[in-house]
């Protein structure tokens, strides 16, 4: 019996396993559809932005309620998984709590472990709270409607069985140690699951080690489940956000890209000595679509939660417009899965004739004013301006599809070197009365 | 001082066989807004009177191409671009100082990569570096005691991280400053970015300069100081949309500097 439970448990690590890589593969094959990138400078600088910025939440606590009980929740997910650790070695191999040798430690730990899953029960409840009962604001944007808001309920709701399973698991762990149970070591110490005692003193062994072994089961599928489902969920981010931000702009926020495509056509008219005659003429200009987008710009769309803070920073999503930088992210991100799945189907080569632009309206682009509240807000230094900027570089320099307004802008530029019809020779008239 | 003041060009101090130390880029807004232009003025007469070997390029001056840039006409940006820094190399210019963040943006990491390689401060970094070595003195406390708030342009505060130097010379003048709630890293966009001063708003609810100006008057300031030509303008019209007018003045860090000094 106790073989065909560990055969069973190592049969099923390994199906759940499978499954996660396969997606896994799926996900990096979609990000690297975007154009390559060669982002490996100043590496010190990289791993303190990932220290700071993902492993130290440093700009998580921006929004401080938010913050707290997201850093619990952080803490909580990282250090239970110590125990999973255990777990794994208990179901292969049919121990029990094969790590309780370690004694004091072992029984801290377990300790520890249990006042975290109160804390993270206690924050997905207060997350859930601001999302239904507290309604902030962010949470309820258009693009927020379906999937999204379901996705980001399952998760709270996933965590918070998992968190009782394990609390269970405990309890009636600790009534099997006091009974002298066979195979159940007397190890750990539980703060919390000693109140949950009473619920289960009453049950003779036989059931009791159902019972452990169902919430066993359960906490070690949920989790399994759990791994197999954030791929498909806005959550990879817990994941994602470390490459992020390891990838993550280091040059001023200012500074946007000069192509060196249109360098070279320019230099070919002004200076044909510096230009490189043997550079192939782009087949477009700007992104039309996400395998115009680097690598790192798709890396950026799968590593978004969804959590808003850009959009709820943007100064044209704010005065009622259009624009929502994190509905950029999930567009990008919708697109990427779109065009991946087509290559499925068809082959790498393939592409579907669909584009970015189908998903993001030309109202959207115009709306944004580069102000980079969107990127400085992200958590997790995303960056939906360069997504934006590329988008309107296309509809400009491709389709000439830009206000007219602009266009007059555009010619005066070019003709009076000024935004504005002014002539050129009155630029320094301004000097002509300083008193 | 009633004789006019003459601002040199750079092409003047050539045919003398002299160089400016540092070229004031005054920009497009600068040279022919109206309102931009006091920005500029007031900012001649610092230098003169703090007596900078300073020149500007004049008529040999042409838009940067950020707004063309940001507009997503990147071909446009780069032919201004490539003039721009003929112009300047030619000069063999290596220092400038601009009154707009961004001209001053675009100069220090757009044209690099073009070229034109410069060492590029803003005017609030230039008064700021001025203070600090005594050069630029105030008089008996000129705003003291009095509310001022200020607001950080997106392309001198995000995009370039400075948030000080314009702080310290409200500081200097023993200002009281009231911050708003979104400032620093977290300023609200005056509404005029990315080519936005050039064309109307998207459909909304609301302006973004509305938006922003209620959030300064509601400091309690009756100075809102500025750093940007566009944000001046676009705060000013919040203030006439709010009827505030003549009760709350929108003013850049050059021309208070100037006002504190009588120039």
């Amino acid at each position: 019996m106790q073989y065909i439970e560990q055969i069973l448990f190592v049969a099923i690590l390994a199906v759940a396993i499978y499954f996660f890589t396969q997606k896994v593969k799926q996900i990096r094959r979609n990000i690297l559809i975007g154009k390559d990138q060669i982002i490996n400078d100043n590496k010190p600088a990289r791993w303190m932005m990932m220290a700071k910025v993902a492993l130290g939440q440093s700009k998580m606590v921006v929004r401080p309620v938010a913050g707290f009980f997201h850093i619990l929740i952080y803490l909580g997910f990282v250090l239970i998984n110590i125990e999973v650790l255990e777990i794994l070695m208990d179901g292969i191999f049919g121990t029990h709590r094969v790590l309780s040798f370690m004694g004091p430690v072992y029984d801290a730990a377990i300790g520890f472990f249990e006042i975290l899953a109160v804390l993270v029960l206690v924050s997905c409840l207060v997350f859930l709270g601001r999302r239904f009962v507290v309604h902030i604001p962010r949470f309820h944007s258009p693009e927020m409607k379906g999937w999204s808001t379901k996705d980001a309920t399952y998760i709270l709701v996933i965590e918070i069985v998992l968190m009782g399973a394990l609390l269970k698991m405990n309890a009636v762990d600790q009534v099997l140690q006091s009974k002298g149970a066979d195979h159940y070591v007397a190890a750990g110490s539980f703060p919390v699951s000693q109140y949950l005692v009473g619920f289960f003193q009453n049950y003779d062994i036989s059931t009791l080690v159902v019972l452990e072994r169902v919430f066993w089961w359960f906490h070690i599928l949920g989790i399994l489940f759990f791994l197999n489902y954030v791929p498909y969920s806005k959550h990879l981010h817990i994941f994602l956000a470390f490459p992020n931000t390891w990838y993550g702009r280091l040059q001023p926020a200012g500074q946007f890209a000069n192509m060196p495509e249109i360098t070279n056509e320019v230099n070919l008219m002004l200076d044909p000595s510096k230009a490189d005659p043997n550079m192939p003429p782009p087949d477009k200009f700007g992104v039309s679509d996400v395998t115009d987008l680097s690598w790192k710009n798709l890396l950026d769309a799968y590593s978004c939660t969804e959590c808003g803070r850009c959009t709820s920073s943007c100064p044209a999503n704010i005065t009622g417009k259009k624009l929502s930088p994190r509905k950029i992210m999930m567009d990008t991100r919708d697109r990427a899965d779109e065009l991946g799945k087509a290559k499925d189907v068809n082959g790498a080569d393939y592409h579907d004739g669909k584009s970015l632009h189908d998903y993001i309206s030309q109202e959207e682009l115009l709306a944004c004013t580069t102000c980079n509240a969107c990127v400085e807000a992200c958590p997790i230094n995303i960056n939906p301006l360069e997504i934006i900027f590329g988008m309107r570089q296309f509809q400009t320099l491709e389709k000439s599809n830009m206000p007219g307004e602009w266009a007059m802008m555009n010619s005066n530029i070019e003709n009076n070197q000024a935004p504005w019809q002014f002539s050129p020779s009155d630029r320094a008239n301004w000097t002509h009365d300083i008193k | 001082m009633s004789e006019t003041l003459h601002v040199p060009t750079v092409a003047e101090l050539t045919a003398k066989g002299e160089k400016p130390d540092v070229l004031f880029w005054v920009g497009c807004a600068g040279s022919f807004d109206e309102r931009a232009q006091k920005i500029t003025k007031a900012f001649v007469k610092i230098l003169n009177n703090v007596g900078i070997k300073y020149a500007i390029l004049g008529t040999e001056e042409s838009c940067t191409g950020d707004p063309a840039k940001r507009a997503g006409n990147e071909f446009l940006f780069q032919m201004q671009a490539m003039a721009n820094i003929a112009t300047l190399n030619a000069y063999e210019i290596t220092k400038i100082v601009t009154t707009c963040p961004h001209c001053f943006n675009t100069i220090k990491n757009e044209y690099p990569s073009l070229g034109g390689t410069y060492e590029v401060i803003h005017h609030t970094q230039l008064l700021q570096e001025l203070i600090d070595e005594g050069k630029l003195t105030f008089g008996a406390d000129p705003f003291k005691g009095k509310k001022i708030t200020y607001h950080d342009s997106c392309y001198l505060g995000r995009a370039n991280g400075v948030y000080d130097a314009p702080r310290r010379i409200l500081e200097a003048m023993d200002a009281e400053l009231v911050e708003m709630k979104r400032c620093r890293k977290n300023g609200l966009c005056c509404g005029a970015g990315g080519a936005q001063m050039f064309k109307e708003a998207e459909s909304g609810t609301k302006e973004i300069n509305i938006e922003r100006t209620q959030e300064a008057i509601a400091t309690g300031a009756r100075i809102i100081s500025a750093n940007c030509p566009f944000c001046t303008t676009m705060m000013g019209d919040g203030v006439k949309h709010a009827n505030m007018e003549g009760q709350v003045e929108v003013l850049d860090l050059a021309e208070l500097v100037a006002q504190a000094k009588d120039l």
